[in-house]
């Protein structure tokens, strides 16, 4: 291939390289923390009882087809997913201030966010991303041309919200900025602002006009009710605190269980005043970037989200699904707090239960996690991050008594 | 009508946002233009809006039975409800797809399920990279922005004319389309000596997109032996060659014989005359999958080192634009693959859709007025549509007088003519074509 130039062999991604590091560990007590993705209490995947209901009625209905979806997407479903974020009286949608599009999941949802920013926003073209953040983030926006740099956000020494750096980054960004904000469940760490502290935040932000680029990609996984994990969104919105342009990045792949489906929407909120012009020309051109990179979005796993989304009976089993799982979570982030605390784990370990969402920043460095993965054959980001999900009644004595092993391991060859 | 209605849409240009409003915040954004509306579904609106009973919809390209309905292969419908009892996850497959269906195209189409000893060479030697991808589009797009990245030449060829979304995802990829000549509207043939020649002016090592079959919207292929002398200028002027797959079967009916093209392929990157290539390969026709976005890019490296660096650069793509392909219609793929009665079902399934296509084609031929205009192209033609040499004229009058709908080129898709319908549609356009 002498006509290719630069085709060098890269390193795995990290998280499907941890993957595939953990498929090829042959110890029958691996333990897979690294995973983005729920897991029973049998360490099994699950697939929401919501979602098998909806797709046995999908596929059984008169009018079930494969046909292409229109370039937008389904419009059931980009609809009713609005108003999953928004809420169902949101002034928003009423005023039709609202454009909506199905996109290839969160990812997908960033990655069109991006495309149209880079083209049309006529404010300062540098993204801010959260101290730290997903691994994809960086990757999604400079992919697409952007500078990019950050805002602090985890204060390692307190395990706690670093609300003053992250203020002042808001104040010393030029005006016009962007900021990803993560709606709720922080992805790596699993805090989030209060509501007192969202206040603080988005009123900063409106003050130096920045755009706000929400990613939700956890909504009812924090604390297991939809309303209140969209509190951010819906108090910048319907409160009108920001009156710059809003997106948000909405996926539907962790909080139905649908990883691969890939179901997201894109909502921008381009102008706090009713602009219908604007809007259909903002349509239009999303409709120009899709087109030119997969013509339209797939239609199953957005037919699914759809039905569920408006039969009442599909919605109600949905939020209990969302308890099943957001209070399994829960009682894995006690109990692996409390063994630590039974073994008397030197340092604090109160920050996993006050952490929300899929994952606990456990704190631990890089070498601590390679011990882990070598020694005991737990698998986790070399951030620390551990994905509570992973954790379960049979293996959580067995992590706790290995985080243990590795804390004292490190400290020791410190002294 | 519609055309006063498509003139009026694209004469709206560009909103100027600041002759909406004065408040500050509109200067967050550029002029944002109104993009024009695709023109397919600009048909299929105004179809819509007809209240003439005898209608026809042209535009679409899809498969319709002979009543007009869609419909869902009997064999997707067996594999589907199979996957609804037995699927346990719906997790994330890696960035590239599942490597069961990855291995499930390579083997399907390189190796032609073991009927070609060249592709099964490049397989086993590891030069064959398979990457799952959102349909044909998708496909397109991936490749196009890694020869943007990587490859030394961004002028790309496509055939005049082509699918019209080729030209849009190369360019937004950053490429640089040029049409090549390909086909002869007056004479509703192929241009063949134009071919060659404009193909031989470009310059060395261009990019050069070949439709595999039933090229879209002509229906004309090249034959076998002008295959080997275009592969020869490809040979002679280091092109590199992305073929698009969409239609796999539509023209025999038996997807394993219409990728002749694919072999001749196979053989010249075995032999390292062409020492490397690109498919595109789509599911959305062939299985009916259209929505459910399921295609696959594959790219034949020259080394089975040279492949480890390209499928890591090509998942280092497609992670930021959307990190993994959409399952379902993979999952349908597998189902139906890896159970050989399904497969067969399938296959037959197929050969039934292609098999009501060419019938009414030759219904629509049978009932044509051949006394002033000469119809035989339609029978050369393949694929899923007619490429009927009518002008845009004609064309507008079908839809101003008819209510048949199609696009100004003249294309047909054959799948919106049925037994109910045939008729009608021949009488129209031979009141169109009279002197
Ligand atoms: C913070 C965050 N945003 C977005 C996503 C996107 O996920 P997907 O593309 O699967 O919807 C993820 C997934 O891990 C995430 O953690
Ligand atoms: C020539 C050609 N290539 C590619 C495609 C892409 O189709 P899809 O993205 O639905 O697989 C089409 C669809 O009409 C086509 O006609």
């Amino acid at each position: 291939m002498s006509k290719f130039v630069g085709v060098t062999e890269l390193p795995p991604d990290p998280l499907f390289g941890l993957k595939a590091r953990y498929n090829a560990d042959s110890r029958s007590d691996k333990v897979d923390l690294g995973i983005g993705a729920y897991r029973d209490n049998n360490g099994k995947p699950w697939i929401l009882p919501a979602v098998k209901q909806a797709e046995q009625k999908l596929i059984t209905s008169h009018d079930y087809n494969h046909e292409y979806l229109s370039i937008s997407g389904f419009e059931p479903f980009f609809n009713a997913a609005a108003k999953v974020i928004l809420g169902g009286d949101s002034l928003a949608i009423a005023e039709k201030r609202v454009v909506s599009q199905q996109s290839l999941s969160g990812t997908g949802a960033l990655h069109l966010a991006g495309v149209f920013i880079k083209q049309f926003y006529n404010g300062n073209h540098t993204i801010y991303l959260s101290q730290p953040t997903w691994a994809n983030h960086k990757q999604i926006f400079e992919y697409i041309g952007f500078k990019v740099a950050s805002y602090p956000y985890w204060d390692n020494e307190t395990k706690s919200l670093d609300l003053k750096g992250y203020l002042a980054a808001i104040e010393d960004a030029a005006p016009g900025s962007i900021f990803v904000l993560h709606a709720c469940a922080h992805n790596p760490t699993g805090l989030d602002p209060n509501e007192a502290q969202w206040d603080q935040i988005l009123k900063a932000l409106e003050k130096k006009q920045h755009l706000v680029l929400f990613d939700s990609a956890y909504q009812g996984f924090a604390s297991g009710d939809l309303n209140k994990d969209a509190h951010a969104i819906r108090h910048a919105i319907n409160n009108r605190i920001i009156t710059s342009p809003i997106v948000i990045c909405q996926s539907f792949a962790k909080n139905c269980g649908m990883y691969g489906e890939r179901v997201g929407a894109i909502h921008i909120i381009a102008t706090s005043q009713p602009n219908d012009a604007l809007n259909r020309a903002i349509k239009s051109q999303l409709n120009r970037i899709i087109r030119s990179e997969l013509s339209n979005p797939p239609a199953y796993g957005s037919k699914i989200v759809a039905k569920i989304l408006s039969d009442p009976q599909l919605y109600a089993q949905w939020e209990q699904d969302l308890i099943t799982m957001s209070s399994r979570i829960h009682q894995m982030r006690a109990a692996l707090r409390g063994k630590l605390e039974e073994l008397g784990t030197p340092g604090t370990w109160d920050h996993i239960t006050s952490q929300t969402g899929m994952f606990s920043f456990t704190g631990l460095n890089k070498e601590m996690v390679d011990r882990l993965e070598q020694v005991h054959g737990v698998y986790m980001v070399s951030s620390g991050r551990a994905s509570v999900a992973g954790l379960n009644e049979g293996n959580v004595d067995r992590v706790a008594k290995a985080i243990d092993e590795v804390v004292r391991y490190h400290s020791k060859s410190k002294l | 009508m519609y055309r006063t209605q498509l003139a009026k849409q694209v004469s709206t240009k560009r909103i100027l946002l600041k002759q909406f409003s004065t408040t500050s915040q509109l200067s967050s954004w550029n002029d944002i233009p109104l993009a024009p509306p695709d023109k397919i579904l600009g048909i299929t609106e105004a179809f819509k809006e007809d209240k003439n009973t005898k209608k026809i919809n042209l535009g679409v390209g899809a498969y319709r039975d002979n009543q007009g309905k869609p419909i869902i292969f009997p064999s997707v419908k067996q594999a589907e409800t199979k996957l609804l009892q037995t699927e346990t996850e719906k997790e994330y497959t890696p960035i590239n797809g599942s490597k069961t269906f990855q291995n499930i195209v390579k083997n399907f189409i390189f190796n032609n399920s073991n009927k070609d000893a060249n592709g099964k060479q490049l397989i086993e030697d590891g030069r064959i990279v398979t990457a799952q991808t959102i349909s044909g589009t998708g496909s397109l797009r991936v490749i196009a922005d890694f020869l943007n990245r990587f490859y030394s030449s961004k002028k790309i060829l496509v055939p005049q004319p082509t699918w019209a979304n080729h030209v849009a995802v190369f360019a937004d990829a950053g490429l640089t389309p040029e049409y090549y000549a390909y086909y002869d509207k007056s004479k509703n043939d192929l241009d063949y000596a134009n071919l060659k020649k404009s193909l031989a002016e470009q310059p060395e090592g261009s990019i050069v997109l070949l439709h595999a079959c039933c090229h879209n919207p002509t229906g004309m292929d090249l034959t076998p032996e002008q295959q080997d002398e275009v592969l020869q200028i490809v040979q002679d002027k280091k092109f590199f060659p992305l073929v698009d797959m969409a239609y796999q079967g539509f023209g025999s009916g038996i997807p394993y014989e219409d990728i002749g093209f694919i072999r001749k392929l196979t053989a010249l990157a075995n032999s390292n005359k062409i020492p490397s290539f690109a498919l595109c390969q789509s599911f959305a026709k062939n299985m009916g999958l259209y929505g459910e976005r399921t295609g696959s890019i594959s790219i034949i490296t020259s080394s089975g080192e040279a492949s480890k660096a390209v499928e890591s650069q090509l998942k280092k793509l497609i992670r930021p634009m959307y990190s993994s392909p959409p399952i379902h219609g993979s999952k349908i793929v597998e189902t139906i693959f890896q159970d050989e009665a399904l497969l067969q079902s399938w296959l037959s399934d197929l050969n039934q859709v292609v098999g009501r296509l060419n019938t009414i084609r030759q219904t629509l031929y049978d009932r044509l007025d051949k006394t002033n205009y000469n119809w035989d192209h339609l029978l050369k033609q393949k694929g899923m549509f007619v490429y009927t040499g009518l002008s845009s004229e004609q064309v507008i009058r079908l839809r101003n007088e008819f209510s048949v709908y199609a696009t100004e080129d003249g294309r047909f898709s054959i799948s919106g003519i049925n037994d109910n319908n045939v008729e009608y549609l021949a009488n129209a356009i031979n009141e169109v074509i009279k002197k």
